[in-house]
């Protein structure tokens, strides 16, 4: 056998399999950390074992027993300890263990755990990219430009809070869930825009893997809970961004507009997927919440053939109604850059003039005036915005855009 | 599993008979649902003493061993199945209080 083969096999088996054997054994030995360390150290026996014995039947199945055989070793390595102070340190579990019960609700378990509000949300992220994604721990580490040390402790310290302070491993109440699945999308779509504009001078503009992890937990989340909107909302929205990923950085690693940006470029099937979820959710007839309507305006865009045919008094429409949803002058920002298109530049610029004592530190502010100015011929005042707006943002590609766009300026 | 819930003030013997009756109540429910276990109000801060008997004779400090604009107003010692439950009733006590509070798990 192949060593290609072999190594494609324990990545997909990583894939398909890290969430489902960290839940199953969180589950079954009660401890976050003897999980974790369980499940790593069985893909680790794989990469050294399946070029030798070749690639199991059911590679599931044989990570279950090599990870479940790890976990009862390292206890027992600790059984020298107290047994009472062990079993105190065991995560709390009041639901009798059933067989019967599905399998993906124990991952739902890891991912509720992982995000609880009780944790720092930067705690939540950094978390469910290890439990639940499977990222090592430097990978986060790069990810969000922190020192591996430094990442780590941050993990440390959730898993200790999760025993210390008894955080439940269960799926919320039906009461609760609502609010609870909220908060596991807002961290899907922070790992999601983390990935989709990188933060950090030195890094790639895109981050392809955190992007690839956010869809995966976000399609993941959908599955086992279909009926719930938002999440299907926030996974169209990420299939509809994503869908435009070539067109977004051009050659030179420039950010591209989406007025510029060459449409046949974009992905047709995950766009074909995208705008199936969007219908779904319209088709449902219950009120939509804020990933719903992104991803609306998304499929709004992505139904133009090219920019002059967007519908842009549906993409206007669509922001009034985020905006009595979520008043944030981030969504009004967007939704004057919308009005723009509709009523002219002036009218836009009298908008996004009204956020300045809000986001007057925030790069896509001025990004906007510039752009505004510019169109409405203030080369000067354009300028002074272009620079402001390249003082204060943090994307490599968007740099370079902002940086082309003030030197065209006559 | 026992959580200490403690009321986070910044003026002392500001209470009202409202906060006073609705904490009342609050206290009710804890007993009637099997989370009661202690629970207090404090005086202020500029009435404690911090003793020091760690060398060869005690030495008292007047005042709080920490001075800042917040202290501790009063406490409640709940029991808990976890903390999903210590939250909801924090919240609740918090409500009742009309203060911030904070949620503690006892080793």
């Amino acid at each position: 056998m192949s060593a290609a083969s072999v190594q494609e096999a324990v990545s997909q088996a990583h894939r398909n399999e890290w969430a489902r054997l960290v839940a199953s054994l969180t589950r079954r030995f009660g401890d976050l950390d003897i999980a974790e360390e369980a499940a790593a150290e069985a893909f680790a026996t794989a990469v050294v074992r399946w070029p030798a014995d070749g690639i199991p039947p059911n590679p599931g199945a044989w990570l279950t027993t090599t990870a479940g055989r790890k976990a009862i070793d390292r206890i027992r390595r600790e059984s020298k300890r107290d047994d009472k102070q062990r079993e105190a340190q065991l995560l709390y579990d009041d639901d009798p263990p059933s067989p019967a019960e599905a399998v993906d609700d124990e991952r739902l378990r890891l991912i509720f755990i992982c995000c609880h509000p009780a944790l720092a949300l930067e705690s939540r992220v950094a978390l469910t990219l290890r439990m639940v994604a499977g990222l090592t721990v430097p990978e986060i580490a790069r990810a969000f430009l922190a020192s591996e040390a430094a990442m780590g402790r941050r993990i440390t310290r959730a898993k200790a809070k999760i025993k210390a302070a008894r955080i439940p491993y269960r799926v919320p109440s039906a009461e609760d869930l609502p609010a609870r699945v909220s908060g596991v999308l807002y961290v899907l779509f922070l790992v999601f825009n983390e990935g989709y504009l990188a933060t950090g001078h030195d890094t790639d503009p895109v981050r392809h893997d955190l992007i690839a992890e956010a869809i995966r937990l976000a399609r993941l989340i959908h599955v086992l809970l279909p009926q719930d909107g938002e999440a299907a909302g926030l996974l169209a929205l990420m299939l509809l961004t994503e869908a435009r990923r070539a067109a977004r950085i051009s050659a030179s690693g420039e950010l591209v507009t989406l007025a510029e940006q060459d449409r046949g470029t974009w992905d047709a099937t995950l766009i074909a997927e995208g705008h199936a979820l969007v219908r779904e959710r319209l088709a449902a007839g219950v009120a939509p919440g804020r990933y719903q309507i992104l991803a609306a305006i998304s499929a709004v865009h992505t139904s133009a053939r090219d920019v002059r045919h967007t519908d842009w008094s549906q993409v206007v429409a669509l922001y009034d109604q985020l905006v009595s949803l979520d008043p944030s002058p981030i969504i009004a920002l967007n939704r004057a850059i919308a009005v723009a298109e509709l009523d002219g530049p002036e009218v836009a610029l009298a908008a996004v003039d009204r956020l300045e004592g809000k986001l007057a530190g925030y790069h896509a502010y001025h990004a906007s005036r510039a752009d505004l100015l510019r169109r409405l011929g203030r080369g000067q005042s354009s300028r002074a915005a272009y620079d402001k707006a390249i003082e204060l943002a943090g994307n490599t590609a968007e740099t370079a855009y902002l940086i082309r766009r003030r030197d065209e300026l006559a | 599993m026992q959580y200490l819930v403690s009321v986070i003030d910044d003026k002392s013997g500001s209470g009202t008979p409202e906060e006073g009756a609705a904490i009342d109540a609050f206290n009710e429910r804890l007993e009637a649902e099997g989370h009661w276990v202690f629970a207090g109000g404090l005086a202020g801060p500029e009435s404690a003493t911090v003793i020091d008997n760690r060398g060869e004779e005690a030495i008292f400090t007047d005042g709080p061993f920490v001075e800042s604009k917040e202290y501790l107003g009063g406490f409640w010692i709940i029991e808990a199945a976890d903390l999903d439950v210590a939250l909801k009733l924090a919240a609740a006590g918090s409500k009742a209080c009309n203060r911030r509070v904070e949620v503690r798990p006892f080793q």
